[in-house]
């Protein structure tokens, strides 16, 4: 537990009389993928800015790593149109210098764009590039919020892909918040069910099983991804490594 | 010595260098107010700035320092009343702009010793520039071109996404507080030269002119200053041979200047 880059014990935020967040414990590896799911108003929001550190926790403690690096992907970019701003200056001022911006932006392949407006980026552009910047800085914990709102739905399954790929080139942590359940339940190690309170967590294989997921995402849901499990889940072990390409290679019970 | 002295003797030429004074740091800081969308925010700090002028006669302190108070209390009262949401913040600033202009205006009038051109003050009197009036204007261009240049990327970064700052380690509160005490020490030392009720107007005119021709930030605050700088001259030398007020005769020259920029531009440049 001591290499935990992120320590969450019995966190809670309110706001007025509202509870936004109650209780949750979490902790984050190196090279662990977390992803937060749960309906709208289940504080999956609040609880990332929490860890991020935006936001104040009502009670409950919150660890960081020492000398934390986070790379932050925020749900949007929504740029006042007055502000002229071009993708190049936008990374330069990450404060990093060009040669690591250029090689940010070729990883998640917009570096054609550099010198573009922000202004004219595409949904999904604009996703890269904020996923570029975060990459920029050498993050140690990578957190995204949505990663893949407004990205069309082939864009969608390279991007988790290419969040994938970047855990294993950079060995960071992973956090994200999705609605994508059934592109999240792919790429991802472990699953929070977020309803103020963790309903549930685990490998997404087994939660789709829990009563408490059926009962928050509702039975057609559940079953539609025990489905998706049973032929695609098995081609990643945990680390995200392809093992086996057919079903021979599937290490999940069937049901 | 004696050149430097004959030119500040002369009236029209301190008013010229005073108002270049005031378009030098009203054009970046113009961009933060249109950026941020703070050009109510703007006015409501100018309309309370007769409020700080009765409260400088009141406990005798210069005018600029009276306006600065006022204006730092206004900006700090508007974060406080802005988090109880219970009302918009276009309301919450219509109701203290108006507020802090009519109890300016009841409290100077309850002061019949006070002899004040009011005229002057909403409208400004670019030409009744003095020289104590040149040292405020260059000594607080001095102070905020110095913390505009220092804060540049905190500023801008938390202007484009305020909470990728914060995770980014900018000081983000801290920057907006140093915003507002900016605003406050530009509205005290053009509010004499453009009048309270025209600052605002030589805040956002040049700067979103500027937008139209702008591919950078920095770009665009630059050229905000220069299309300052020719309403400034622009202004003077139509309140010179027409006989114009100087205040609004610089406010119809940069609106002059934003038609022609936004009418033509088209043709030489793309808006970015």
């Amino acid at each position: 537990m001591s290499d935990a880059l992120v320590a969450i014990e019995n966190l809670t935020v309110r706001f007025d009389d509202r509870l936004a967040v109650d209780r949750v414990n979490l902790s984050l590896h190196r090279g662990d993928i977390i992803t937060i799911i749960g309906p709208n108003g289940a504080g999956k929001t609040t609880l990332i800015k929490a860890i991020l550190g935006v936001q104040a926790a009502t009670s409950g403690r919150i660890m960081r790593a020492k000398n934390l690096v986070i790379g932050y992907v925020p749900q949007n970019l929504s740029l006042e149109s007055t502000l002229p701003l071009s993708v190049k200056r936008f990374m330069l001022l990450s404060g990093q210098p060009l040669a690591e911006c250029e090689s940010a932006l070729a990883r998640t392949g917009v570096s054609h764009l550099i010198s573009t407006s922000v202004h004219h980026l595409s949904g999904g552009e604009q996703q890269r590039l904020l996923l570029a910047r975060a990459l920029a800085r050498k993050p140690d914990l990578l957190v995204l919020d949505e990663p893949a709102q407004g990205v069309d739905i082939n864009g969608q399954a390279t991007l988790y892909d290419l969040i994938r790929q970047l855990r294993d080139e950079l060995n960071c942590g992973i956090i994200m918040i999705s609605h994508d359940l059934h592109l999240v339940m792919a790429a991802t190690d472990k699953v929070i069910c977020l309803n103020q309170h963790v309903c549930c967590s685990g490998h997404p294989a087994d939660i789709s099983h829990d009563p408490a997921f059926i009962e928050t995402f509702g039975q057609p849901v559940a079953e539609s991804l025990a489905v998706y499990h049973h032929h695609h889940n098995h081609s990643h072990d945990l680390r995200g490594n392809v093992v086996g390409d057919g079903h021979e290679g599937c290490q999940h019970d069937h049901h | 010595m004696t050149i430097i002295d004959a030119v500040l003797n002369d009236f029209f030429w301190r008013a010229l260098i005073g108002g270049l004074g005031v378009a030098l740091i009203a054009g970046p800081l113009g961009c933060f107010v249109v950026w941020r969308r703070m050009a109510y925010f703007g006015d409501t700090l100018a309309h309370s700035a007769l409020l700080g002028i009765a409260l400088s006669f009141l406990i005798s302190v210069p005018l600029n320092l009276g306006v600065i108070i006022t204006s730092v209390i206004l900006a700090g009262a508007l974060m406080l009343f802005s988090r109880n949401k219970t009302l918009a913040t276009d309301t919450l600033l219509g109701i203290l702009a108006h507020s802090a202009l009519a109890i300016g205006l009841v409290a100077l009038s309850f002061m019949p010793d006070v002899r004040l051109d009011l005229t002057g003050l909403l409208f400004g009197d670019l030409l009744a520039v003095n020289r104590n009036d040149l040292l405020w204007i260059y000594g607080g261009a001095v102070v905020i071109m110095t913390l505009l240049c220092v804060l540049w990327r905190g500023l801008l970064m938390s202007t484009i996404h305020e909470e990728l700052a914060r995770v980014e380690g900018v000081p983000v509160e801290r920057l907006r507080l140093v915003l507002m005490l900016m605003f406050a020490l530009v509205i005290a030392v053009a509010m004499k030269m453009v009048g309270v009720l025209l600052i605002t107007a030589l805040l956002i005119i040049p700067a979103a002119t500027a937008r139209r021709l702008a591919r950078t930030p920095e770009q665009m605050a630059a050229m905000a200053v220069v299309f300052g700088f020719i309403a400034v001259a622009g202004g003077l030398s139509m309140s010179w041979h027409l006989d114009t007020p100087a205040g609004p005769s610089v406010v119809v020259t940069a609106f002059a200047t934003f038609l022609v920029v936004y009418g033509s531009a088209g043709r030489f440049s793309v808006a970015r």
